[in-house]
């Protein structure tokens, strides 16, 4: 019985029997943040890096994303009192007129599995509805889906409004038809092509 | 089977090079080739092009036009580019599409009312995305009841139910089957259009997917689909599909199928 044992949980997807093996860590004595840095964290960075060379797909990665999370909830009322802490508060969403959040969600899902803690605003968001959010939450980064041609604009208006609001917040954008150069063109902090990607950004990005 | 040549989309890089620079030369070889591989519509799709969707889409379909006599699927969400287009079509075009979403339904239906335009309409509405069988229904029942009410036939209409990545939930390859066959059940006059290809996001070997659901969608009354009609396995895989379903009589379809070489096991 290790923390191994909890990382390699998340790596075969093993969901229902997460929240035994943490509570038995925990029992244990497991350190709280070395058992999230380790036994939850680490496996999901595997599992970013083996999609992004092609040999893990989507669903294996919602699954330990899933898996992962089962643990997440067991540790996350334990983090605020001592040890561990996010990695800092990411506020996420789909602009205005957009109702995709399949990707959007693969994303945040990635982000939590990567210490994140995550605001979802859901789809269809208007740039005031970031800028709040951003505001009330102190969040580091504010993450922008846009899965349409037609939608990237108010993806480029949600930047300017938060630029605007003068919040100490960095932008990082997504989705099919969104690419480097109008990461750029907009004036977002960063761009990413996949989910994996995005936490490995995101990371960057509050250091 | 109702096929949609997607493949004069802006947003595949030649395409949209080919928009900018004004060649027709490539719209045109693009538009004969689906036109040669049995589309029945060449979907035109200026997208890309903020400010200037309206005048790209007007020049897409009458380059098309000028060599291929298959009417356009012309698509963009926005009346006016639509309107641009409409203005220089020849024959019976499809307006693809109009959806439940309040602004887009508003400013299309008055464009197709009382025409005999074919309409698809895509199962979204301003509450998001349906997921199951049952909230694709409603959507489905409101776009049918609105657009019959505006003097469309029913028969002119084209629901696109909305395929959803399986790779996500194990359960949206079949909530699309299921709501194929119950909107054909309520409506049989009705047909479908879709891009199926987004079954098989996240996956390896996605063009396997594609042609096993494909098949699948064609027994539960499937009719109609975008896609690449230039992709053979995939035109053959039709064939052998709706052959089975009991839609191709004494196989005929099938058997010029493979003539074309369109069939290979």
């Amino acid at each position: 019985m290790s923390i191994k044992d909890v990382y390699q949980a998340v790596i075969d997807f093993e969901d229902d029997a997460m929240p035994d093996l943490i509570k038995k860590e925990l029992d244990a004595g497991a350190d709280i943040n070395k058992l999230l840095q380790e036994g939850l964290i680490a496996p999901m960075d595997y599992v970013g890096k083996k999609f992004s060379e092609g040999e893990l797909f989507v669903p294996e990665m919602l699954m330990a994303a899933q898996t992962m999370k089962k643990g997440l909830e067991i540790l996350k009322p334990l983090l605020g009192a001592g040890g561990g802490s996010s990695a800092g508060k990411i506020v996420i969403g789909t602009v205005r007129g957009d109702l995709h959040d399949i990707g959007k969600n693969l994303v945040g899902m990635m982000l939590e599995g990567g210490g994140f803690e995550i605001i979802d605003l859901g789809v269809d968001v208007e740039p005031k509805a970031f800028v709040e959010a951003a505001k009330s939450n102190s969040a580091k980064i504010v993450g922008l889906s846009a899965l349409l041609t037609t939608t990237m604009p108010a993806m480029e208006e949600t930047v300017n409004a938060l630029k605007e609001a003068g919040l100490d917040c960095k932008t990082m954008v997504g989705g099919a038809p969104v690419t480097q150069a109008f990461a750029d063109k907009i004036g977002a902090t960063g761009y990413s092509e996949d989910a994996p990607g995005a936490v490995e950004l995101a990371r960057k990005l509050v250091n | 089977m109702i096929i949609v040549g997607e493949l004069i989309n802006a947003s595949r890089k030649a395409v949209g090079e080919a928009i900018e620079k004004g060649d027709a030369e490539y719209i045109k070889s693009v538009a004969m080739d689906e036109d040669k591989a049995g589309a029945n519509y060449i979907d035109v799709n200026a997208g890309i092009f903020v400010g200037k969707e309206a005048d790209y889409l007007k020049w897409l379909t009458t380059t098309v036009q000028e060599v291929s006599e298959k009417p356009c699927a012309l698509d963009s969400p926005d009346p006016l580019a639509i309107e641009a287009a409409l203005a220089v079509h020849k024959g019976t075009p499809m307006i693809n599409s109009i959806s439940l979403e309040k602004d887009r339904w508003e400013k299309l239906l008055p464009l197709v009312a009382g025409t005999d335009f074919k309409v698809v309409a895509l199962c979204m509405s301003d509450e998001g995305m349906p997921t199951t069988c049952a909230d694709r229904l409603v959507i489905a029942d409101k776009l049918v009841e609105g657009l019959t009410a505006k003097g469309v036939a029913i028969e002119n209409i084209y629901v696109d139910p909305l395929v959803q990545p399986l790779g996500t939930n194990h359960t949206f390859g079949l909530e699309f089957i299921n709501t194929v066959a119950a909107i054909k059940e309520r409506y049989p006059n009705i047909h479908f259009m879709c891009g199926l290809s987004n079954i098989s996001y996240g996956l390896p070997e996605r063009k396997f997917i594609n042609r096993i659901f494909m098949a699948q969608a064609i027994y539960a009354g499937l009719d109609g689909a975008i896609m690449n009609p230039l992709d053979q396995p995939m035109m053959g895989a039709i064939a052998a599909a709706e052959a089975l379903a009991g839609r191709d009589r004494m196989c005929v379809k099938y058997l010029k199928a493979f003539r074309a070489g369109l069939v290979k096991a």
